[in-house]
């Protein structure tokens, strides 16, 4: 488990975090989300003790992680793939990072084994492509076999079946009952891979809870209504909702379908349609982040275009 | 604990190319330019114990060079920041680091001492430069004190300033230019120059009679054994200021 109690990190005079609580629970893949700039990376510095938090506290299985003995074999951590000499050998790179917390060099074998570079374990990890790089940083995560494994980013730049593998193993490392913290500024990856989510904007928390009340709560955009009696409508609706009209259809908000269709039939209104507007996820978590974006985009505007 | 970390500091510094090419270079600019100043100098250089070192300064100068690549590149490539992660405390995986290169510096410095007198008495068998004296042993051996020191400043320094480049720079800057200059600075400059570290520790080997002479340098303000605590203070202090700077920072 990881539990974030009101963290602030203050860089010069950017807040990069701002009091942020959150909880990762074991046995859940956890999904850490937020634009570009929101403040992943440092949180992920901060609870790995990398840097050191202006206010609050981050605790792994209820420890600070300086406190850790031999802290691989409680946490695995991928901050970023590239770190690594590009001179060393993918193998002699987990054999010092192993030898740190007195981990085996038959571990090293294994963990090579377990992400597919065996063959590759010899070679220096300057000629690595970043797929492998990937792979090497998992296997630095794995080695002390720990209860927790933080991954920034794991699956960028992957193309399609490396990230179907980090996803397939991620979803098997958190049904051995290990907490998974898992970045990515991608929604629809998340959706296929984490359970629950923390989403923050501009380094404070948004929304924490589980996906499927994520999907739920956010992807209702309203109901589409449209009747020949329109006067019948709108005085049925108005201080019920809100709504706006375009001839004879209706788009209302902060009703459901089916109290909507129950304030028409009372007002003796003939529906001719009554349809939920489902926006995509990727549409909700925008509106939800829009306001959080560190650098907004101008609006495209042909006018401004020419001048 | 410390077994594992001085362990895995160990596979670091043997793993990559960098460490393998310096260690080579410096033991074997020393040797060659002895070699040369014993086979083809006149009455100059006076075929002395203490001058079989006078060359010595290069290889403790590529010590250091290594020492700076093996720190400083950490920084560079992120395995510092892999190593926080793993030893969150920081100095014990520090201390681990410049134990294993001080001691790669310590066997350079026996090798370098060592070999450079024995290719001397090769070159120029006629010449007495058996060890006599405590004196001479101390030429000798006090390379291995010397060399060891240099790579635990070396260390310090990239600790400092954390980036290959700058560290390297300020290094031979100062080792190739700075500390021979001060002394053309009119009326304080030799007095500085005698305080300068590097000369600090060609004297305590007894290798600074070199130039010692023609630039008429007023009388050494210290014995050997006072200039090598000098230098042991310098070198020492550098480290502890870069462990203290890199312990409390963000990483």
């Amino acid at each position: 488990m990881i539990e974030a109690n009101a963290l602030t990190k203050r860089y010069g005079a950017t807040t990069a975090v701002t009091e942020l609580t959150f909880t990762a629970r074991s046995g859940r893949v956890t999904g850490f989300l937020g634009p570009n700039g929101a403040g992943k990376s440092t949180t992920m510095r901060l609870i790995l003790g990398l840097d050191s938090p202006d206010a609050g506290t981050a605790l792994v299985d209820g420890v600070p992680y300086r406190q850790l003995e031999d802290p691989l074999r409680t946490v695995g951590a991928m901050l970023d793939a590239t770190w690594r000499h590009p001179g060393r050998s993918g193998r002699d790179h987990l054999r010092w990072l192993a030898a740190t917390n007195g981990l085996p060099d038959k571990r090293v074998d294994e963990v090579l084994a377990l992400v597919g570079l065996t063959s590759a374990a010899g070679r220096r990890a300057g000629q690595y492509s970043l797929g492998m790089l990937q792979r090497l940083g998992i296997a630095c995560t794995l080695l002390g076999d720990p209860r927790v494994l933080l991954f920034d980013e794991p699956v960028n730049g992957l193309d399609p079946e490396g990230m179907a593998w980090i996803r397939q193993l991620l979803h098997t490392l958190a049904a051995e009952g290990r907490t998974v913290f898992v970045s990515s500024h991608l929604l629809p990856e998340m959706a296929q891979t984490a359970q629950d989510l923390v989403v923050i904007g501009r380094g404070r928390l948004i929304y924490q809870g589980t996906m499927d009340d994520f999907v739920a709560q956010t992807s209702e955009h309203g109901v589409r209504v449209r009747t020949p009696h329109t006067d019948e409508l709108r005085a049925a609706l108005t201080g019920q909702a809100e709504f706006t009209e375009d001839g004879g259809a209706f788009v209302v908000s902060g009703l459901d379908s089916d109290r909507i269709g129950q304030l028409a039939f009372d007002a003796g209104a003939t529906l001719h349609e009554l349809s939920p507007i489902t926006g995509s996820l990727e549409q909700a978590y925008l509106d939800l982040t829009r306001d959080a974006v560190e650098f907004a985009m101008p609006a495209a505007s042909p006018s401004e275009a020419t001048r | 604990m410390i077994t594992n970390l001085l362990r895995a500091e160990r596979i670091k510094l043997f793993s990559t190319r960098a460490p393998w090419w310096c260690l080579a270079l410096a033991f074997a600019a020393p040797l060659g330019f002895t070699a040369l100043f014993f086979a083809l100098a006149g009455p100059e250089i006076p075929p002395t114990v203490g001058n079989t070192q006078l060359a010595s300064g290069n290889g403790r100068t590529v010590l250091v060079v290594l020492a700076i690549l093996a720190t400083a590149s950490e920084f560079n490539w992120g395995t510092m920041r892999l190593t926080f992660q793993a030893v969150p405390g920081r100095v014990p995986a520090l201390l681990a680091k410049v134990v294993v290169i001080g001691a790669v510096g310590a066997g350079l410095g026996l090798l370098v001492g060592f070999g450079s007198w024995g290719l001397a008495t090769l070159v120029n068998p006629d010449a007495d430069l058996a060890l006599h004296s405590g004196a001479e042993w101390r030429s000798v051996l006090g390379q291995s004190l010397v060399f060891l020191l240099a790579a635990v400043a070396g260390v310090g320094v990239a600790l400092l300033l954390r980036s290959v480049a700058f560290a390297l720079t300020a290094v031979l800057v100062w080792t190739q230019v700075l500390e021979g200059v001060v002394v053309f600075i009119p009326g304080a400059g030799k007095h500085i120059y005698q305080w300068m570290p590097f000369h600090a520790a060609d004297q305590f080997v007894g290798a600074g009679g070199f130039g010692g002479g023609a630039l008429q340098l007023p009388p050494a303000p210290l014995g050997p054994w006072g200039y090598l605590g000098y230098f042991a203070a310098i070198c020492v202090a550098l480290f502890v200021a870069g462990v203290l700077v890199t312990a409390r920072r963000d990483a």
